[in-house]
């Protein structure tokens, strides 16, 4: 039921979910931001915050969440910015040395030169 | 309104693959771009821990280019959609592939999808070598490092030289040749990216 009405657009539907709120804070989350649940769904809790605290249990990022609920990046970044701000979720930032511009710190890459390898 | 909102139980979706390791706390993210059926997917599918989920990113309103002159805006809508797949690299970082559209629109979205990007490979299906002139330029506008990886499909008529002549490529871009659909293959595609990365941060750190 909920497949359909996200997979068709309907926009009272995504506008239900998010309580009408047309946008996240945008720097809060990024769409790697690993998202870790800090508590188990409420009862009565709104079904998708239910959803992202059960499969949060280990961590998820942002763009994972919103592949398996079926939700555009930004409504789930809003559902995000609820569970962030009552302390139901912790959020696991990308480091400053990854996202250092224009490049990462070579420490970083020669990390992940060594993870690419034992591929 | 719709009445089936979110009384509805959503049951958390069937997660069919392995689940991050609870220390895992850095992610990183590097882009696959290229033109229609140029074997993004295969690519990110060839790699990945997971299989290859997909999604989609909406952006309404300013900021599309849209004139904002007029008294009322116009409510413009551009939805682009990617694919993704992830390498778990070690007990504290993982790493995302996204392939990416080169389309117009989708360069809307690339500082809020991908800033903070690693990288990006272009990938390129020779027969239409013209479709990745744009995503070059964009790339070279974002300021956001890349290779250039040539899909195998079939013998190619040109030589690389040949290629990065028509790419108008400078010689300090790597250009390569690849097989998407052979894991060994795509996983040296990204460690040639991240070869060429290492030696421009580290020729930052030495210059003065
Ligand atoms: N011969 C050959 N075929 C390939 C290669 N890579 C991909 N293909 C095939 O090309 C077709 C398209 O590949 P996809 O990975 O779906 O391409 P894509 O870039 O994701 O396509 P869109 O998302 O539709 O733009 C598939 O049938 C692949 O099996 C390659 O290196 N060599
Ligand atoms: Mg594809």
């Amino acid at each position: 039921m909920i497949r359909e009405a996200i997979d068709g657009e309907n926009p009272d539907r995504l506008y239900t979910v998010t309580g009408g709120r047309s946008r996240a804070d945008e720097n809060a989350f990024d769409l790697v931001t690993l998202i870790v649940s800090e508590s188990d769904p409420a009862p009565g809790m709104q079904s998708e915050h239910a959803a992202i605290l059960r499969m949060c249990r280990t961590p998820v990022a942002v763009v994972e969440l919103a592949a398996e609920l079926k939700l555009p990046v930004s409504v789930v970044k809003i559902l995000l910015c609820d569970l962030l701000d009552t302390g139901r979720i912790a959020a696991r930032h990308p480091s400053a040395s990854v996202v250092r511009t224009p490049l990462p710190h070579p420490e970083i890459l020669k990390q992940v030169l060594v993870g690419l390898k034992k591929l | 309104m719709d009445s089936r909102s979110s009384e509805v139980a959503v049951q958390a979706p069937p997660r069919s693959r392995a689940p991050l390791a609870s220390t895992v706390n850095d992610a990183l993210k590097i882009v696959i771009v290229g033109g229609f059926g140029v074997g993004k997917t295969t690519m990110v599918r060839a790699v990945s821990e997971i299989r290859p989920l997909s999604t989609e990113e909406t952006m309404t309103g300013a900021g599309i280019g849209i004139d904002d002159t007029g008294g009322v805006r116009e409510k413009t809508t551009t939805t682009v959609a990617f694919d993704f797949g992830r390498i778990s690299l070690n007990e504290r970082m993982v790493l995302y592939l996204f392939g990416a559209p080169g389309q117009e629109r989708f360069w809307f979205l690339w500082d809020r999808l991908f800033a903070g990007t690693l990288g990006a490979v272009v990938l390129v299906d020779t027969r239409r070598v013209a479709d990745s002139w744009y995503a070059i330029d964009r790339l070279e506008h974002h300021g956001m490092p890349f290779i250039v990886a040539r899909n195998n499909f079939g013998e190619p008529e040109h030589t690389l030289p040949q290629l990065r002549e028509a790419l108008s490529l400078s010689d300090d871009v790597p250009l390569i040749d690849c097989d998407a659909r052979h894991r060994a293959s795509s996983k040296s595609v990204l460690i040639a990216l991240v070869n060429h990365l290492y030696a421009l941060s580290t020729a930052r750190e030495t210059s003065p």
